[in-house]
């Protein structure tokens, strides 16, 4: 349009019709150019545009106070000052020595392998029944579900009452059938067992539900020419639906890891005090972090804590990852 | 002393819910803003229940009309000293800030960034709620508002049983004395009745320590000196060895202890003023809960508050005359009137509106005149510092895992040593 314009300007009306294509071209070009560079610009940044609130978020509440956390971890910090003074690697040393530092990473590991093993294999179970052809599938999907909906605290309040050393409702139960009455908060495998129990009771049936949908994705075919080749209900269970959970289990696994990790509420809300016990019997990783930083507000050690538990994570990522790798490479070979 | 921060949320929100809630519930809304031109507005931030209604506030403003005061109201004692500790010295506080005597000892390193209370205000209250509030340079911080005198809680009915006095005259007298008076009848009541003499060794001991003057740390080098301290292996001592056969063995605040308070578990508790809205409260179908006014050694003081003023606030004048205003005698009384909180000001305690002041629940007792004797008992103002919180806690844990079984006396008290070497 504006060539043409131009042209008209200029009076090469005569020539018009053979001298613009040079001048044409560049012009239009550099217009075109122009244009294409946005489209281009718009192919190329548009989907980083479109993600970067989140990462920009990210960097602000995210990658910031990490950072700042670890400068935080070599000081001894104060927090109402806003002041600190560098002392190199004191907090980690200080961290790494004490008993309490220790009990709490075996009671993390405890509980978290009391929950999520028995958790696992009744989910795998209770998802298998539920894949069955039952009557009011839906009443019962949803049923397994409802524990999640309920908010952890309420789940460890009233847990915790039930798990009364004197006047608790298992141990009333325990004494009406003659046995003797469980500890539960002086016992620390005892108080594992009811934590993970309250662990248990929250996220059986959000395993169930995710498991119960890999079931169903697996086809029918496979459990017909089992059947028709004479394969037990059991044998087809064993050798069809298990294998073919690998990958949602290893989903499962590795969010039941993280969770597990960081493990918190049940604990802080198991007794009165919310300290993990008088011996430390439930203290976990994360409950010790919260008790220094925000009970005796020593913000260095709690930050050095918070690294050491950022590291143990890490690890046990790696490690989640190369067995991850493994299982899937062997998954393609079997298909 | 984890134990009574959350004492203090259970306590003052039973024992004062419902006398707020009548108060609340004949509020005329009290906030008739006649637009702010040049008007100061202040801001008063208090947890759980002080008794500073929406009235009271504005007799304050309509005797400064220049001035709107305005509350926000902490639901719990631990939330209000987050808060606290993560402004103190930046933005954000209120002009009149409420802390609790739990944490006076970590507000008192920071005492410099808090206003001081203008000297000749200081002889309003009992010497002992000053001098907790006092800094190393002489500079009081804290305008004293309740407290919480002790006297001895007991189950009248259990006491018959055992063949003890039942009224609350005999049983002061009866338990008048020292601790091992105190452990002895208890010893005489185990005995004849097979039953707890007392609910948990932690409480009891809490009560003990609270009477010594320097228990964890010196005063003036402030060292812990807790390990090596013979008063405070002492009272471990006398308190375990009374407990095997005496305590309950639960656990303030625990399920098992709230369920204790009305089943009958125990037959004497430690009894701060505000834990009788927490026994009531909690154990409403029991009629034989009374309260004596004796306390083992002189008197004890669990709890009560302050108000400070951060000295960085925009109107530092005029919040250090609220706060004045508020914790003066007078107010004091009508707090206590409207949530129950015991007044630590010296003329308030020949007020009759406390004097005569009664509790139906027990009895009928004359709980006003009992813990203002109670109050005047209070002779020791133990010192508290830097570490206390850490080496008490670890103590309460000590003494815990000897009641349950966990540990032996002197395996307890080892690990104790080392957690304590381990603090600083």
């Amino acid at each position: 349009m504006t060539a043409t314009e131009t042209d008209a300007a200029t009076g090469t009306r005569t020539n018009g019709t053979a001298a613009p294509p040079p001048r044409h071209e560049p012009r239009g070009i550099r217009r075109l150019a122009f244009s294409q560079r946005l489209s281009r610009w718009d192919l190329k940044l548009s989907p980083y545009l479109y993600i970067s609130p989140f990462f920009i978020l990210f960097i602000v509440t995210g990658l910031f106070p990490i950072a700042y956390t670890a400068v935080i971890s070599f000081m001894d910090w104060d927090l109402v000052r806003g002041t600190g003074t560098f002392i190199g690697f004191d907090q980690y040393v200080y961290v790494l020595t004490q008993p309490k530092f220790w009990i709490a990473l075996r009671n993390t590991f405890s509980i978290f392998l009391l929950s999520s093993v028995p958790q696992l294999l009744l989910a795998i179970f209770i998802a298998a029944m539920l894949d069955q052809n039952i009557r009011a599938k839906t009443f019962w999907r949803m049923g397994v579900l409802v524990p999640y909906v309920m908010a952890p605290v309420a789940v460890a309040l009233i847990f915790s009452n039930m798990f009364g050393d004197k006047y608790g409702l298992v141990n009333t139960i325990l004494q009406d059938i003659g046995l003797s009455p469980v500890m539960w908060h002086s016992d620390a495998f005892a108080s594992h067992i009811a934590i993970a129990t309250m662990v248990n009771f929250r996220w059986t049936g959000y395993n169930t539900l995710i498991l119960l949908a890999a079931m169903q994705a697996i086809p029918r075919d496979y459990y017909e020419a089992a059947a028709i080749d004479g394969a037990s209900k059991l044998r087809q269970f064993f050798a069809i639906t298990v294998p073919s959970l690998r990958p949602t289990l290893i989903f499962v696994i590795i969010t039941s890891t993280i969770g597990g990790l960081q493990i918190f509420d049940e604990p802080r809300m198991y007794d009165q005090y919310g300290t993990g016990g008088a011996d430390s019997q439930w203290l976990t990783i994360t409950l010790y972090l919260y008790d220094i930083g925000w009970g005796q507000w020593n913000f260095g050690r709690a930050a050095a804590l918070a690294w050491i538990l950022f590291l143990i994570i890490l690890a046990i990522g790696v490690v989640n990852l190369l067995v991850t790798r493994r299982l899937v490479r062997d998954e393609g070979s079997t298909r | 002393m984890k134990l009574s921060r959350r004492t203090k949320a259970i306590a003052a929100a039973a024992g004062a819910a419902s006398i707020a809630l009548i108060a609340a519930g004949c509020s005329p809304a009290a906030d008739s803003g006649e637009g702010d031109g040049g008007k100061i507005e202040l801001t008063v931030a208090t947890f759980n229940d002080f008794g500073y209604t929406d009235e009271l506030l504005q007799e304050y403003m309509d005797a400064n009309p220049n001035i709107t005061v305005v509350q926000n109201k902490a639901a719990t004692s631990n939330d209000a000293r987050a808060n606290y500790f993560q402004k103190l010295g930046k933005t954000g506080l209120a002009d009149v800030e409420a802390i609790e005597v739990d944490w006076l000892p970590e507000v008192m390193q920071y005492s410099d960034l808090l206003a001081e209370v203008p000297s000749g205000t200081a002889d309003r209250w009992l010497d002992w709620k000053v001098q907790a509030a006092t800094d190393a340079d002489d500079r009081l911080i804290g305008y004293g508002t309740d407290i919480g005198p002790e006297g001895v809680c007991y189950r009248s009915d259990l006491f018959a049983a055992a063949g003890l006095p039942t009224d609350r005259e005999s049983v002061a007298t009866l338990l008048e004395g020292d601790w091992a008076k105190y452990f002895e009848v208890g010893a005489q009541y185990s005995a004849a009745t097979g039953k707890a003499w007392f609910d948990s060794a932690g409480g009891t001991y809490q009560g003990m320590v609270n009477q010594v003057e320097a228990a964890y740390e010196d005063p003036d080098s402030g060292e812990i000196i807790a390990t090596e301290n013979p008063d405070v292996e002492d009272i471990y001592n006398q308190v375990l060895d009374a407990s095997a056969a005496q305590s309950a063995h639960l656990g303030q605040w625990s399920d098992d202890w709230f369920a204790g308070l009305s089943n009958g578990a125990y037959a004497t508790m430690l009894c701060p003023g505000w834990m009788l809205g927490v026994i009531s409260g909690n154990a409403e179908g029991v009629t034989t809960w009374d309260v004596a006014n004796v306390f083992p050694a002189g008197g004890g003081n669990w709890g009560g508050s302050y108000l400070t003023v951060p000295a960085n606030g925009e109107h530092v004048e005029e919040a250090q005359k609220l706060a004045d205003w508020l914790t003066a005698p007078e107010q004091q009384i009508k707090a206590f009137v409207n949530a129950g909180t015991f007044p630590s000001q010296n003329e308030a305690f020949t007020d009759p509106a406390l004097t005569d002041y009664t509790n139906e629940y027990f009895n009928n007792a004359p709980v006003g005149q009992i813990f203002t004797d109670r109050a005047n008992a209070v002779t020791v103002a133990p010192f508290k510092g830097e570490f206390y919180f850490q080496v008490n806690d670890a103590m309460q844990k000590a003494l815990t895992r000897v009641e349950d079984g966990t540990q032996d006396k002197q395996a307890s008290w080892d690990q104790w040593v080392s957690e304590v070497e381990a603090i600083g």
